[in-house]
Formats: structure tokens, C-alpha cells, sequence
């Protein structure tokens, strides 16, 4: 090897490792969360939303063949949800649309992923992990009302 | 070097077989685009369902015709190399391995009793034929790998002193890579699911099945890509008319694939439960540390490219470029070579996207994921077997290429389609297009109540990228089948082009010994799988579940 070859050695190292910097640097600046790990329990495997207090509240998710439960999630606008995610069947995708949420829902595995949600609106669920003959038809459904509007 | 009438028949049969299935992998990959672009709005299409077609593809395209070309060009790069045929048991043996594995697999897939995609996900089962099928192709490739090292291990005797081959080293660090990362695979069908499937247990634990898939999973790639690289180092500087730039370079990048490639399966697993943050950081840094071979590879085979232009008298920064054998049907492996790479550049920046932890977040399993990997093993992997394959199969068989216009045009028309192909599915897996998805029941549907208007013109390009392909395709299996059935020409003989070094380089021993590096690797996994291990037991509990995929009722009651 030449001394331009160590050279590419070194550089690409060097540009990876700013990547691997960036990755770091906005998952802290920015609080980017990643999936995070609890033990199973088959208590997750009954969806429900908890609501905490005004601002918090836990959604707790079960996916079938071919629909999730709760089919239908509202919360009132600025709410951080805390997602609890499992399957009760196969295994299925949930990414939620247009908030970089992109959960896989595992039989005898819980999943959970924090996220606040600050402006109105529908967001759609989709099932992205291949769960059967019915996958194309399994969606969800997240609405963010206007606090005022919902009392 | 000429070969014993066995030997040849099994090349030619590896070549043959795969090829013509390989027919069914590309009809069905351009089904799915027309199904997703919404232009039908249908379960199935001549008596295949959407997902059925989809397990042809993945497992046909990306399994069997890799695997049969792995060890078809190792058998022909090794007895190239070192002028000897492995033993005659090894190679009739594990050829008739693979083929009774492949066609248990076609079967069951055909016969749509195992439908659940190549990554064959519990608790969606298959026909417990297909996990058996599916083993005995891997255990067939190992049988070829035990013949290579026993010529190896004579060849050696009697050259003392001189240096493994490089085209013989890739192979070897392939293959032993191949080893060690199927064996959690094989244990995962054989073991886990082939019971399973059986019905002799009803308990399967979801996640470790999915950790040790991807522990094969992401090394499988790798195979694909080496025979690849093997022809990059050591075929194409002499196509391309010049030298290779440096051989130790060549032979560290080949080593830190040995290392790297088995310890970052859980990149494919960011999304999941069951893994700590801390195991899915580690393996992004790894998986960033297998980039560096690439980046290696792209500089040495660059500036090999570079000489062979200038060679032809290139002026300027990038005059070389337009002084390679672009369009030459003599040298019509250079346009698959070149295109292949040409693509890989887009493979991998897309790769290191994926790799990235957070990043992944914004793309897993969107339709970014097969835009990714469309020019990866679409682009230089394919391109690479096909160009290779003609090769091969002419030179083997000792008969004239047919359509030699069209052979040399097929790679650059392909090129323009994976382009298009890729840039579609890239484009909406941003917008969250989803991937194994029969999207044109719902989301590219106006009458669903799903319909999602962004993913129309995303999907639509995607098709038309299908098409091209699909062109490209049909141009190669024309000139392909026309001299594989053609009369014999010419003595067959094991032949292939062979780089030279461009300058004599110091022998560094560490570079010509595999054994510290496979210490090394070994080491690297189980300091990335015993903590996922635990994690897998920790965090998860296996479950009583077993679904047919057209049935939301578990078959346990």
C-alpha cells in the first residue's frame, strides 16, 4: 500500500467518524428517542390510552391481523405520548406518518418510543412490516384536537 | 487449464438452473411494481398472489441465484488459479444439495405454502419443506467450500513460498464468512422452526429467531458483493486495459470484510424491542467500520481505471473516464462491471443512511430500504453475475456468445432502470411509503378509503424503472439461453481474465494469513451477541402463536 492509499484509509475513517459524530451530536441536542427496551408482560397485549395529566399521557398499542387497538388514538394538542407497543399474532411495522416514528411491533416483546405532539391534526399509522394477506389494509389512526375544542 | 467433462457439466448446470428460474425472480419483481404503482388494484395476477410473488422474488433473486453463482465462480476461480479440480464427490455432492434444496423451496413457494417473504418471520409459518429446502442450499455450499480447501492445502504443499492468489483469497475469506454466519441461520430453521413448523413444539420465541436470522441476514449481503469484488480486483483492470493499483490494499479490504461482516446483523433490527441502546450503537459503529473496505475498494479499483485510461492516453483530471472500452462488444464485461459500480456509489452513501441509528428511524422498512438495495445487489451484485455468467458459460461450454449487441447493451439499459427504479422507492419511503406492501389495494387506490395521493407519482416512476429493468432482462436471457443452446465451438476450458499488480509490493505477512482475522472476527461476535443474547432473554418471552398467512386465527389453540 502506498502512501495514497493511507491516506483513503484515514479519510474515509475521518468521514465516518463526522457521521458518526452527527448521529451523536443530534440525538442528544435534539433528544431523538430510540426504540427502548422493557421485559415482556402480557398485560401490554390490552391497547388503552392513559391519560397522566394535561400534558402526558401513555398509549398503550396492540397490533392483530390486520388493525391495531386502540384503531383510533385522540389527545389533546401538546401532549407527550409514551407509546407501548406489542403484537398479539405476527409480527408488525407502526411508523407513524410524518413524525419519524418507526416502531416493529414483536410478539413477546414490548416496544416504546416517546413523542410529543405540538400541532393539530391526523396522523396516519401505517403497518409497514409484511403481517399476512390483509398487511395493505391495516392502518391506524392518531387525531390531535384543539384543547378548547375537545372540553 | 481444460476440465473433466463432471466438472464442467456441474458449472454449466449451476449456471443453467438458477438463470432459468431467475426468469420467475424478474417477472415477479415487475408485477409488484405494476401492483404498487396501483395500475391494478388485485390480490393476484395469473394465479400468484402479490406476496406470493414477492417470496419468488426475494428468495429466487437474492438466495438461490447468489448462492449457485457464489459457488459456481468459486469453483472456476479456484481451479483457475490453482489448475485443479476440487475432489469429484465435493463438487457433485454439494451441487446436488443445492438443487434438491432449491427446488423443495420452489415448490412449496409455487404450491403458495410458504409465503412469508425470504426473511420466512415467525410467527408467520412456512411449509416446513421450505426451512429444510432452504438448509440444504446453505449445507450445499458448504460442501463445494470443503473441496476448495483441500486443492488449497495441495496446492500449498507443493508451492512453498508463494502467495495465495488474491481471486483465491477473496473466495476463502468469503466462504469463511459464509461459514460461521450461517450457522445461526441453520440452526434457527432446523432447530427452531422445522419443529415448529411440524407441529412437534408450539412455542417459538419471536425475537431470538429474528436475532439469529439477521446474524445470516446482513453477512448474506456481503456474499453476494464479494464475488463482485473478487472480479473487480482481479478481472477488470485487465478488461478495462490497465493494472490493478495495489494487491495488499485489495487483500486488507477482503480481510476487514472477514472481521466486519457477521458482528453488525443488528443494524436490520434498530426499530425493535428486546435490544439496548447501547448493542444498536455498537453496531452502528461497526457497520460505519464495513464502509471503510468500500471506500477502499472504490479508490483502488479507481485509481486502476484511471491508469488503464491514461494507459490509452487520457489527458486532464477526468479524461480517463471517456478513454475506457465503454460499449465494445469484444469487451462487453467491462459495461457490467462498470455500470455495477457506477450504481454501488448510490448502494452505499444510501447503506450508511441505514446504518445510522437515529437516521434509520426516517426509513426503516419505508420502500427507501429495497431503493437501497436495488443498487446494491441489483446493481454491481447482478450486474457482476450476469456479465460473469455469459462469460463463464461460453468459455465452460466452449460455445460462441449469441447477440452479442444485445449482451452489451443489457447492463447500461439496466443501469438506467434501477436508477429510475430506485429513485422512485427512495423517494417514497421518505414520505413513509411502506415496502412489502400490496399497495395498490389501498394506498395507490382513489376508491380505498386509504388512498394516500403522495405515493402515486413515487410509485408510478418506480414501475417505470420496472420496465426498463424488465427490457434489460429480457435482452440478456435472449442472448444468455441463445449460447447456452447453442452448438460447441471452441475446446472448453476454465478461463478467465487475470489483472496484473502495477507494481511489485512487499509481501506483508499478516495480510497473507486468515487466521488471525478470523480469531479476530470470531471475537468481534461474541462481544456483540452475548449481550444481545441476554438482552433477547431479558426483555422477551417466547409465545404459543403459529399463522398461516391468509388466517388472523392462531393455529394453537
Amino acid at each position: 500500500m502506498n502512501k495514497y492509499e493511507i491516506k483513503v484509509v484515514l479519510l474515509s475513517g475521518l468521514l465516518l467518524s463526522s457521521f458518526l459524530f452527527a448521529l451523536l451530536y443530534n440525538a442528544f441536542s435534539r433528544k431523538i428517542d430510540t426504540p427502548a427496551c422493557i421485559p415482556y408482560n402480557a398485560a401490554f397485549e390490552k391497547g388503552h390510552v392513559r391519560q397522566l395529566d394535561d400534558s402526558t399521557c401513555e398509549v398503550y398499542v396492540s397490533a392483530h391481523m390486520w388493525g391495531f387497538d386502540p384503531a383510533e388514538i385522540v389527545i389533546p394538542v401538546g401532549t407527550t405520548v409514551e407509546f407501548y407497543l406489542t403484537s398479539t399474532d405476527v409480527v408488525h411495522g407502526f411508523n407513524i406518518d410524518g413524525k419519524g416514528v418507526n416502531l416493529m411491533a414483536v410478539p413477546g416483546g414490548v416496544n416504546r418510543i416517546t413523542v410529543p405532539f405540538n400541532s393539530i391534526g391526523t396522523y396516519r399509522i401505517v403497518c409497514h412490516e409484511f403481517c399476512g394477506i390483509g398487511h395493505q389494509n391495516m392502518m391506524g389512526k392518531i387525531i390531535v384536537k384543539d384543547k378548547i375544542y375537545q372540553q | 487449464m481444460t476440465i473433466s467433462p463432471a466438472y464442467r457439466k456441474t458449472i454449466l448446470f449451476g449456471l443453467f438452473m438458477p438463470m432459468t428460474l431467475f426468469i420467475l425472480g424478474v417477472y415477479n419483481g415487475i408485477m409488484q411494481t405494476i401492483y404498487r404503482a396501483g395500475v391494478i388494484h388485485r390480490t393476484s395476477v395469473a394465479g400468484i398472489n402479490y406476496y406470493q410473488g414477492l417470496t419468488l422474488h426475494g428468495v429466487i433473486n437474492a438466495i438461490v441465484l447468489t448462492t449457485f453463482f457464489a459457488v459456481v465462480f468459486g469453483h472456476v476461480t479456484v481451479s483457475f488459479y490453482l489448475k485443479k479440480e476440487p475432489p469429484k464427490w465435493t463438487y457433485l455432492m454439494s451441487m446436488l444439495l443445492m438443487v434438491v434444496g432449491t427446488l423443495m423451496d420452489a415448490f412449496t413457494m409455487l404450491a403458495g405454502t410458504s409465503e412469508a417473504l425470504y426473511t420466512f418471520y415467525a410467527p408467520l409459518q412456512d411449509s416446513p419443506l421450505f426451512y429444510i429446502g432452504t438448509a440444504l442450499l446453505i449445507i450445499g455450499s458448504w460442501i463445494a467450500f470443503g473441496g476448495w480447501v483441500k486443492v488449497w492445502f495441495e496446492w500449498r504443499r507443493e508451492n512453498s513460498g508463494k502467495k495465495m492468489p488474491l481471486a483465491v483469497l477473496g473466495t476463502f475469506v468469503n466462504f469463511t464468512m459464509w461459514f460461521m454466519s450461517t450457522l445461526p441461520v441453520a440452526y434457527e430453521v432446523l432447530v427452531i422452526l422445522t419443529p415448529w413448523s411440524l407441529g412437534w413444539t408450539n412455542q417459538v420465541n419471536v425475537p431470538l429467531t429474528r436475532m439469529l436470522f439477521w446474524m445470516f441476514g446482513h453477512p448474506l449481503v456481503y456474499f453476494w458483493l464479494l464475488p463482485a469484488y473478487i472480479a473487480y480486483y482481479t478481472i477488470l483492470p485487465k478488461v478495462a486495459g490497465g493494472k490493478l493499483y495495489s494487491g495488499n490494499a485489495a487483500r486488507l479490504a477482503f480481510l476487514l470484510f472477514l472481521i466486519l461482516s457477521t458482528p453488525v446483523g443488528v443494524h436490520h433490527q434498530f426499530s425493535e424491542p428486546v435490544f439496548t441502546p447501547g448493542t444498536k450503537f455498537w453496531v452502528s459503529i461497526l457497520t460505519f467500520g464495513v464502509a471503510i473496505p468500500s471506500f477502499m475498494t472504490a479508490f483502488t479499483v479507481g485509481a486502476s481505471l484511471e491508469y488503464a485510461g491514461r494507459k490509452r492516453g487520457a489527458k486532464g483530471l477526468f479524461g480517463w473516464m471517456a478513454r475506457l472500452p465503454w460499449f465494445q462488444q469484444e469487451n462487453f464485461l467491462f459495461g457490467y462491471f462498470i455500470c455495477g459500480l457506477i450504481l454501488f456509489i448510490f448502494g452505499g452513501l444510501s447503506g450508511i443512511v441505514n446504518a445510522s441509528y437515529s437516521l434509520n428511524q426516517m426509513v426503516h422498512n419505508t420502500s427507501w430500504v429495497p431503493g437501497h438495495f436495488h443498487m446494491t445487489v441489483a446493481g454491481p451484485v447482478l450486474l457482476v453475475i450476469l456479465g460473469v455468467s455469459l462469460y463463464i458459460y461460453s468459455t465452460v461450454a466452449g460455445k460462441t456468445i449469441k447477440f452479442r449487441t444485445l449482451a452489451t447493451i443489457v447492463p447500461y439499459l439496466w443501469m438506467f432502470g434501477v436508477a429510475l427504479l430506485s429513485h422512485g422507492m427512495m423517494a417514497g419511503g421518505l414520505m413513509g411509503e411502506p415496502r412489502r406492501t400490496n399497495m395498490g389495494m389501498t394506498y395507490t387506490n382513489p376508491d380505498s378509503d386509504l388512498f394516500n395521493k403522495h405515493w402515486v407519482a413515487t410509485s408510478t416512476t418506480t414501475m417505470i424503472g420496472g420496465f426498463v429493468m424488465g427490457a434489460a432482462a429480457l435482452l440478456y436471457f435472449i442472448s444468455f439461453f441463445a449460447t447456452a443452446t447453442g452448438k460447441r465451438t471452441m475446446e472448453p476450458v476454465i478461463e478467465l481474465p487475470e489483472s496484473e499488480d502495477l507494481h511489485e509490493e512487499k509481501p506483508v505477512p499478516l495480510l497473507l494469513n486468515m487466521r488471525p482475522w478470523i480469531i479476530v472476527s470470531a471475537i468481534l461476535i461474541l462481544f456483540t451477541y452475548i449481550p444481545a443474547l441476554i438482552s433477547v432473554f431479558k426483555y422477551s418471552a417466547p409465545v404459543r402463536n403459529k399463522f398461516q398467512v391468509e388466517n388472523p386465527n392462531n393455529m394453537i389453540k
